[in-house]
């Protein structure tokens, strides 16, 4: 735990000392700064309803943009090499990166309360709604960094990982929109894989444990198929 | 210390280290030389359990590389090729890092950066960012990296490549001095620098180890013995059939010198010297001894001729 620790809070501080975490958190203040004024001025409803609907979409491009450098980025160093040489397991590794990511990403989730604060000040938001929104935000945030770890760990390069993790989240995000043309069977497997099902799912204010197991589930596969990558000792 | 059983490493079908066997003994400084692609590289990151071996062991004071990893890592201290460093990090934030993944308690670890500051000579560079250091000092770094928790082990991947002259000889005496007290295996593909820091050189070929021994050694034994120059001024010329009834070493080539001596090299098989006994031949048979020595067969001859021949003898 004290590894894992220590090696998130390098992975932190390279983000904070480079410009990266800044352009990340005021990018994504500003995004959906504009989508929940837009609403508030323009359609004059007190609500966040816009913002967590546009979410999935915006951590879509989000967090492979953060994710990409984890492994490729060592691997392209030669860093990983001395990192797998120290006496660490990989899962530490693996897991310090996944802590480092989902702190700053919940950390830029955490930057928006200011807008949920501004409403409960202009208006009477629902209470439970925005708080199911922001545990589904937060859940949806770990699965998808987990996902972007994977991505970033399949290549040297930052640019493939992050195309290759926006595809992975892409398609899982897509997964209940085409159940259109699918038998009924099929449909619903479909859709219990569905990142964006599950979403929605929690936005209405419910917490089910099985859309919260569906998340952790995500996030743990995705370990799992980076630790079995990294098993293999990539170049 | 170190003991490689059969280490055979398979990429693919591909073998890249090929059931090599040899032992480290403690305080030794050890040097893998091989030409690029030999499986230098490849042996090293068995050793420092990096990869897997694909067949035979490794063992570490004892504890196998796959079963007992962390305790073989705790061991070791490693420094890759082209020294891998996270760039934006400050020297002294990097080596905390280090220091603390290495489990130095952390009221420990200002003390030990002093310490690896004076010893790798990092004392005015310790506020700067990696990425800007020169590589001269980009290698002290990956040393200090590599020594901070006090390993008996030191595994250190072309140490020097990339380095000016001055340079290369300061991580040289930094090498040197460091071997005292540890174990040090380093890979390199000059020869001089085996000559200059190693006590025992492994010559390494397509995954195949081709020669073990001291450089002095391997420089006798490798060519199947020594070369002697010899030459006499001999009044009844009969020379050649003397030295062939005396049979101790072949007639590699003769010449006839201006001043009427004539010139022999010799090639012994054995690794006696056969001086002695060609001086006392020379006397017995009324010879004027013009000249007696060895010729200097040098490492480079060695390891041309041991890394290109497809199988070695």
């Amino acid at each position: 735990m004290k590894t894992t620790w220590t090696l998130a809070k390098r992975e932190l501080n390279a983000a904070f000392d480079s410009p990266t975490a800044y352009v990340v958190l005021i990018a994504f203040l500003l995004i959906v700064g504009w989508f929940f004024s837009n609403t508030l001025f323009l359609s004059n409803v007190a609500s966040l309803r816009t913002v967590f609907d546009l979410a999935p979409l915006i951590f879509m491009f989000f967090v492979p943009a953060v994710t990409m450098a984890t492994f490729a980025e060592e691997r392209r160093a030669g860093t990983l090499e001395l990192l797998l040489t120290m006496p660490v397991r990989d899962r530490h590794v693996i897991l310090g990166k996944l802590m480092a990511v989902t702190m700053l990403l919940w950390s830029a989730i955490g930057l928006t309360v200011i807008y949920a604060l501004t409403l409960a000040v202009l208006g009477d938001p629902d209470s439970g709604a925005v708080a199911g929104g922001y545990f589904g935000l937060m859940l949806l945030a770990l699965s998808y960094g987990a996902i972007g770890i994977f991505a970033s760990s399949l290549t040297r390069n930052q640019i493939v990982a992050f195309i290759l993790g926006f595809a992975i989240i892409f398609t899982l995000f897509m997964m209940d929109k085409v159940t259109e043309f699918l038998p009924g069977s099929l449909a619903g497997i479909l859709e219990y894989l569905s990142i964006d099902y599950h979403y929605r799912n929690l936005l209405r204010g419910v917490i089910d444990s099985r859309d919260v197991l569906y998340y952790l589930s995500v996030t743990l596969f995705a370990g799992l198929l980076t630790a079995y990558n990294l098993a293999r000792r990539p170049e | 210390m170190i003991e490689v059983r059969g280490l055979t490493k398979r990429y693919g079908a591909e073998k890249a280290v090929d059931g090599i066997s040899f032992d480290v003994e403690h305080g030794e400084i050890l040097g893998f030389l091989g030409p690029n692609g030999a499986g230098k590289t490849t042996t090293m990151k068995v050793i420092t359990c990096y990869l897997p071996p694909t067949e035979g062991s490794v063992l570490v004071d004892g504890l196998d590389v796959t079963r007992d990893a962390l305790a073989v890592r705790r061991r070791i201290g490693y420094l890759p090729e082209h020294t891998p460093l996270y760039g934006e990090m400050t020297v002294f934030d990097y080596l905390t890092f280090v220091a603390d993944v290495r489990g130095i308690p952390g009221p420990e670890i200002p003390r030990r950066i002093g310490v690896m500051a004076e010893v790798c000579g990092l004392g005015e560079v310790l506020a700067k960012r990696i990425e800007t250091l020169s590589k001269g000092y980009r290698q002290r770094v990956g040393i200090a990296q590599a020594i901070i928790h006090d390993p008996p082990i030191l595994i250190l991947d072309e140490p020097t490549s990339g380095l000016d002259p001055n340079q290369i000889a300061e991580i040289r005496d930094l090498i040197r001095s460091l071997g005292k007290e540890k174990t040090v295996i380093l890979s390199t593909h000059i020869l001089s620098e085996v000559e200059a820091s190693c006590d025992r050189v492994l010559i390494i070929n397509r995954g195949r180890l081709v020669a073990d021994g001291a450089p002095s050694e391997l420089q006798a034994h490798a060519v199947g013995g020594q070369r002697i120059r010899f030459g006499v001024q001999a009044a009844n010329g009969a020379v050649e059939e003397v030295l062939a009834r005396w049979g101790r070493a072949r007639i590699l080539d003769r010449e006839t010198d201006g001043d009427g001596s004539v010139l022999f090299d010799l090639l012994s098989e054995t690794s006696d010297d056969l001086r002695p006994e060609l001086f006392h031949l020379a006397v017995d048979q009324g010879w004027v001894l013009t000249e007696l020595h060895h010729r200097q067969i040098d490492l480079e001859d060695v390891f041309r001729r041991l890394t290109t021949e497809a199988a070695p003898a």
